[in-house]
């Protein structure tokens, strides 16, 4: 052990935790993780879960954009299928206005809501494999289009518009995570769980990525028909990141579903597969801490910028009250920054670690 | 019968709209490669100036002035916005559109408010009757300015000299730069050109119904258009533009009377339909350039 970063073979070079500086930081962030549900306030638990859960999405979306190199812009369809298959299977049996199965376990709905993304993803996935670039970039606007007017007229699943339906019940060996409880609140449990999802499944997806299938991934890519010639099955491939990002897509729905309570169908709009596509870009194309990274800064955003008015005068927290309001600053920042990333930092939030890292690896020498 | 020719009309003129529309996006795609998710954004720009600049003069002057301001808003975020990214994929670019899209409308939607603005156009909802069939002046007027337009684009681009600079640095940019062609102004020539052609198509979306902040949607609908005509295919764009307002109209009027599941909105979604269809069949629209790939 003295010398940590002397590598002998690939096994230990593509190990997950290959350094010890990594094997540190993550125990660091899974105590502080663990801890912050008993000294945070709840309404933040809350918005901190939604980002663990918008973090899923986000690495579904890295899975088939920033590894695959396919641009989809259909990420909220997804979401959506993932969202009303669980609230589906967990609905009540016996209404007569909605579909509803009454199974409210929790691993049957959630991972009923990725697999039927993840097929729908498969049944897209032959187009993909036919179009390149912003081709299948505006193909899959065109599903988020279909999507949102099929969800709206299709009342017996969603509930239709304007009155929707209740989401999936989160129940898990007899725990109830959406209702306080005796010694946990609310909050505190379904961050605790969102938590625990993220860990799996960014774990899951860290292992898809550093495998064959991230490797073959990566070089259709950086060059589809260089891949081709050297073996690689682009369409399979392709399909594989389709079923596999719409899986995440699904899961995603499902738990953000679970942490909005309340959903409209016209929700799932262009304006949220943007939101990801954010995520993504600013989080750090290509990596799952990136993914993470962007879905929790872009979570917290409106929640900081909720904080301008006391801070800003000319910024009001109400539409009509003169000055531009606090949801307009929201919207404009959002678009600014990712202008200002892809400008500056095209390596997102990782970019800017990594660049601290190497410049503290080497202090006080610049290299 | 004359009801079918009156929304063959109706058609034909939202159908010049997405023409409009579909010109932008793919005079950009040609100069740089990229779908340019911004014109919804000049579009609004555009309509809101004309809404502003009637107040205090003519309607063709306002227009006027505000597609020459929009032109100008088109180059200035190409050259702030587009220009430092250069050679990097085209998905980078395209989101940076996206971004650019979001603030930009942001600021617009703050300007028209919750109100309806109206464009104080000569044309309103009056109808004016041809060959015994009954029409809206303004559909007439969008058709007929976008053939005028498309004409004097076609000319432009056929034989000015700067129309063959754009078309030497759409095929290939290296060896137009080596020609003496600057690449630079054909970019923010490409941009003023899109974002112009957005505005106008939004003051004629506007006329009659006026400009509101949901307005943007339908300038979506140009995306169909252009994977159905082909990305770099200005005659495609042309062509797609009016078939496809045409066929959402015609679904919009008959659909109802087929079958009840195509009654009501369906026809928002027919342009979305229609594309996947002929994708199926044709990867690179109707009328793209087959990509040649080498390794």
């Amino acid at each position: 052990m003295s010398r940590p970063l002397l590598y002998l073979s690939y096994r230990q070079d593509m190990a997950l935790l290959n350094t010890g500086a990594k094997r540190g930081w993550t125990a660091v962030l899974a105590v502080g993780g663990l801890v912050l549900p008993f000294v945070v306030q709840d309404d933040l638990l809350i918005v901190l879960a939604t980002a663990w859960v918008a973090a899923i999405g986000a690495i579904g979306l890295n899975i088939v954009t920033g590894y695959g190199g396919q641009v989809s812009l259909g990420h909220a369809f997804f979401l959506a299928i993932g969202a009303y298959t669980a609230a589906a299977i967990s609905g009540d049996p016996d209404s007569t206005r909605l579909i509803g199965f009454g199974i409210t376990s929790l691993p049957v709905w959630l991972l009923a809501a990725g697999l039927v993304a993840g097929l729908a993803g498969l049944i897209v996935a032959p187009l993909a494999a036919r179009l390149r670039g912003l081709y299948l970039a505006v193909v899959t606007l065109g599903l988020v289009f279909i999507g949102e007017h099929v969800f709206k007229h299709w009342r017996e699943l969603t509930g239709g518009v304007g009155v929707g339906r209740p989401a999936a019940v989160p129940e898990l060996f007899g725990v109830q995570f959406a209702v306080d409880g005796a010694m946990f609140t609310k909050a505190q449990k379904l961050y605790l769980l969102m938590l625990v999802l993220l860990v799996i499944f960014g774990v899951l997806a860290r292992n898809l990525v550093r495998s064959r299938v991230g490797r073959a991934l990566a070089a259709v890519r950086d060059r589809d028909l260089a891949a081709a010639v050297i073996g690689v099955d682009v369409t399979r491939y392709k399909m594989i990141a389709f079923a596999v990002s719409s899986f995440y897509a699904g899961v995603a729905g499902a738990l953000l579903y679970v942490m909005i309570g309340f959903v409209e169908p016209g929700s799932f709009n262009l304006a949220m597969s943007v939101q990801y596509i954010a995520m993504i870009l600013i989080g750090g194309v290509a990596t799952i801490s990136g993914s993470v990274l962007g879905a929790v800064f872009i979570t917290l955003l409106p929640r900081v910028t909720r904080e301008l008015p006391a801070v800003l005068p000319f910024v009001s927290s109400s539409p009509g009250s003169g000055g531009i309001t606090v949801f307009q600053v929201e919207t404009i920042l959002y678009g600014l920054l990712i202008i200002g990333f892809l400008i500056f930092e095209p390596r997102g939030l990782f970019g800017i670690w990594t660049r601290l890292r190497t410049y503290w690896k080497a202090w006080p020498f610049s290299h | 019968m004359s009801e079918f020719l009156a929304t063959i009309v109706r058609g034909l003129g939202s159908g010049s709209i997405y023409a409009l529309l579909a010109l932008g996006f793919v005079i950009v795609y040609k100069s740089m490669r990229v779908i340019s998710f911004a014109q919804p954004a000049f579009m609004m720009a555009g309509s809101l100036l004309v809404g502003y600049l009637v107040l205090s003069m003519n309607f063709f002057l306002a227009v006027l002035l505000a597609l020459l301001l929009t032109a100008l808003l088109g180059a200035g975020v190409e050259r702030l916005a587009l220009r430092p990214m250069i050679g990097k994929p085209v998905f980078v670019l395209a989101i940076v559109t996206l971004g650019v899209d979001i603030v930009i409308r942001t600021v617009v939607n703050s300007f028209i408010g919750l109100d309806i603005r109206q464009m104080g156009d000569p044309w309103g909802l009056q109808q004016v009757d041809v060959l015994g069939v009954q029409v809206d002046q303004r559909h007439l007027a969008t058709l007929l300015t976008t053939l005028i337009v498309v004409a004097a684009l076609f000319a432009f681009y056929r034989w000015s000299r700067t129309g063959l600079a754009m078309r030497a640095a759409s095929s290939d940019q290296e060896v137009a730069l080596a020609q003496g062609i600057s690449v630079a102004r054909v970019f923010s020539l490409s941009w003023a050109l899109a974002a112009a052609l957005a505005g106008l198509a939004g003051v004629f979306l506007a006329t009659g119904i006026g400009l509101e902040q949901n307005l943007w949607l339908t300038a979506l609908k140009a995306l169909p258009v252009i994977i159905l005509g082909g990305l770099d295919s200005l005659g495609g764009a042309v062509l797609a533009g009016l078939a496809i307002g045409v066929v959402e109209a015609v679904v919009g009027s008959y659909g109802a009377t087929l079958h009840p599941i195509f009654g009501g909105d369906f026809f928002l979604v027919v342009p979305y339909l229609l594309m996947l269809l002929v994708l199926l069949v044709r990867p690179y629209g109707l009328f793209g350039t087959r990509e040649v790939e080498r390794i």
